[in-house]
């Protein structure tokens, strides 16, 4: 039997995703037992228009070509999956749909602007085709990857992990931030996936896995409120890596308030 | 005159001595990560030493004081539950075999005889509700047959403690191999079994004075003292009031995020999942805690029969507090107090109930 062809592609991201196959290890090698990777430009491989049975796809759709781009992926693909933040909501780089600022923005950071040929707004895969399966987070790690080529190597649909981070830090034993220290912590709103990596090292969840099954965003951001955050910090817990996430974008944007009006009047860091 | 049972503090480090020259492992709370946590323990100077705490409605706080003592909190957001009710194990796996077939294998990992010192009352009674619950489960069965339990009745209930009303502390009852009372100088200790009666028997205990025994009885008067009281309510009629108006302010003030079910010593549940290996001839099978909080606690083909935050309060609450009765001959609630202190919103179940308890007077 023939192994099922696999392709992993790139649009508007920082490359990160694509490491969770590359730092897969010994397990690399195994998994190049199981499937013939056609396509994937950081490993190497060069087939962009390669017909394949599953598609990872890494990345936002930021330019027009990409729109393109991902058309024909599709129509190449049995099986796609999107991986990452910036695959399944928009990601980091979606954060400019909020201020409408787009044009001045560009104009601001780049020396030659005409070069830039870029949509106003970012949008994940989903928003454009057909998406059978989203691995959420930033990065993606290899579990998820495996445990998704796994499911479809039996013929079964990968399992979507939708628990909150909550569930997994009490199973890893980690002690609440929140309720120890009043630290506003995404957790009880964002979906597992990573292992309760962040309150593992006592720091608060910012959520890049992006919200999880009934996220009670609202009620969370009520509580930020009365732990003292003013709306701002409120709107950025949820408007940063998953800022295009409808659960997260509604509250968020309950509390956010647009300061660019001159792009270029400061940095904003904080 | 009355029979040696007094330890003093200077002299508690014989007891962990003697723990571990009889061959357990003796796991003890400390402080870890601005809580009290049950970790192993190698000696007395790693108990929380002066430590008190604050506990309120999402909100629990460590205070460092100048005090002797070892055991002035209530609690922290584990203590048995952990190490008899593993939060991830694998249960067996199965292996492909070259004709086709599967061979299953069972998967248990033996523990080691484990002492467990500063258990309280309200955890004593509710790993007696979880043994009643796993009764038969050999992967549960192992780890609690390694126990011993040494219980300290509690002297500093919080704020957020209710267990005098629920009638399983602040001492502690029953299931305990021994029980000490902490004391500004030391311990009296009591044997709770023929293993607790040997291990007594090796101390080197004193006669307690009489100004001993009589801030023994102030101490325990004063830990009843609780500010929390479960509230009066029928639990059989709890799950005929599904449209009780409380429910869904519930639901707008809670998370869902089952910390409360996480943290608490009784709730049992958990989901089983495949773990296959990449080259698809190997998987193992796997449970974790679960909480009626999740959205798959309630999935059954296709379906999800509670696909809100109101009816998984519902849930939780009669269940806990009203069918667990029918169940298991009581409620599912010890009196604890951690639903409430680790809720991240900080909701206080009791509140809910009192409400409910209104509408049967009525």
């Amino acid at each position: 039997m023939a192994k099922p062809r696999i392709a992993v592609h790139k649009f508007s991201s920082c490359d990160g995703c694509q490491l969770a196959f590359l730092n897969l290890g010994e397990a690399l090698l195994q998994l190049n037992e199981q499937v013939e990777i056609l396509h994937f430009l950081e490993a190497g491989m060069s087939d962009v228009s390669a017909d394949v049975d599953i598609a990872f796809v890494e990345g936002s759709l930021s330019t027009p070509d990409e729109l393109e781009r991902i058309r024909q992926v599709r129509a190449n693909s049995q099986y796609l999956i999107t991986i990452g933040a910036c695959a399944t909501s928009g990601g980091l780089q979606a954060l400019r749909n909020l201020d409408g600022h787009h044009d001045e923005w560009r104009d601001a950071i780049y020396a030659q602007p005409e070069f830039i040929h870029t949509l106003k707004n970012v949008v994940p895969i989903a928003s454009e085709v057909k998406v059978d399966l989203e691995l959420w987070g930033c990065p993606v790690n290899s579990v998820q990857i495996l445990a998704a080529v796994r499911a479809l190597l039996f013929g079964v649909a990968p399992v979507d992990d939708r628990d909150r981070v909550c569930l997994e830090c009490k199973r890893q034993q980690t002690v609440c931030v929140m309720v120890t220290q009043g630290t506003p912590c995404m957790g009880p709103v964002t979906r597992t996936g990573c292992g309760a990596l962040c309150p593992r090292f006592g720091r608060d969840c910012y959520g890049c896995y992006g919200p999880s099954e009934t996220a009670q965003s609202e009620t969370l951001a009520r509580r930020f409120a009365g732990l003292s955050l003013v709306p701002d910090a409120i709107a950025r817990r949820f408007l940063l890596i998953n800022s295009q996430a409808p659960a997260f974008l509604q509250a968020g944007g309950v509390f956010y308030r647009s300061g660019a009006e001159d792009p270029r009047a400061g940095d904003q860091d904080d | 005159m009355s029979a040696a049972d007094f330890l003093p503090r200077s002299s508690l480090s014989s007891l962990i001595d003697l723990l571990q020259q009889q061959g357990y492992r003796v796991v003890g709370p400390q402080v870890i990560d601005g809580a009290i946590l049950y970790r192993p323990l190698q000696q007395a100077d790693q108990l929380p030493a002066g430590i008190e705490q604050i506990q309120q409605p999402g909100q629990y706080r460590l205070i460092r004081t100048q005090g002797p003592r070892l055991f002035s909190w209530a609690n922290g957001p584990q203590a048995l539950k952990p190490l008899t009710f593993a939060p991830r194990e694998t249960l067996w796996r199965s292996h492909l075999q070259a004709d086709g077939s599967l061979r299953f294998e069972e998967v248990i990992e033996t523990t080691e005889p484990t002492a467990v010192l500063g258990v309280r009352g309200c955890d004593l009674a509710a790993l007696s509700l979880q043994d009643q619950h796993f009764s038969g489960d050999p992967y549960y069965q192992q780890r609690r047959d390694s126990l011993l339990l040494i219980a300290v009745d509690c002297s500093h209930p919080a704020d957020t403690c209710f267990c005098a009303s629920t009638g399983d502390g602040p001492d502690a009852r029953a299931g305990y191999d021994l029980a000490l009372v902490e004391l500004d100088d030391g311990y009296r200790i009591r044997a709770g079994s023929p293993k607790g009666q040997s291990l007594m028997d090796n101390l080197p205990l004193d006669a307690a004075t009489p100004e001993q025994q009589q801030q023994t009885d102030e101490q325990h008067q004063k830990a009843c003292q609780q500010q929390r009281h479960l509230p009066a309510f029928e639990p059989s009629r709890l799950i005929h009031q599904g449209q009780h108006p409380i429910w869904d302010s519930l639901a707008e003030a809670c998370l869902s995020c089952g910390n409360c079910t996480s943290v608490c010593p009784s709730c049992f549940c958990f989901s089983e999942s495949e773990v296959p290996e990449l080259d698809g001839t190997t998987s193992g099978h796997q449970r974790q805690w679960d909480s009626c909080f999740s959205e798959g606690h309630s999935y059954i083909h296709g379906h999800r029969f509670r696909p809100d935050t109101k009816s998984r309060y519902r849930q939780w609450l009669t269940h806990k507090f009203g069918s667990w009765v029918e169940q298991y001959g009581r409620s599912g609630c010890t009196g604890c107090g951690r639903c409430i202190s680790w809720c991240p919103v900080g909701i206080d179940p009791l509140e809910a109930l009192t409400e409910l308890g209104r509408e049967d007077v009525e």
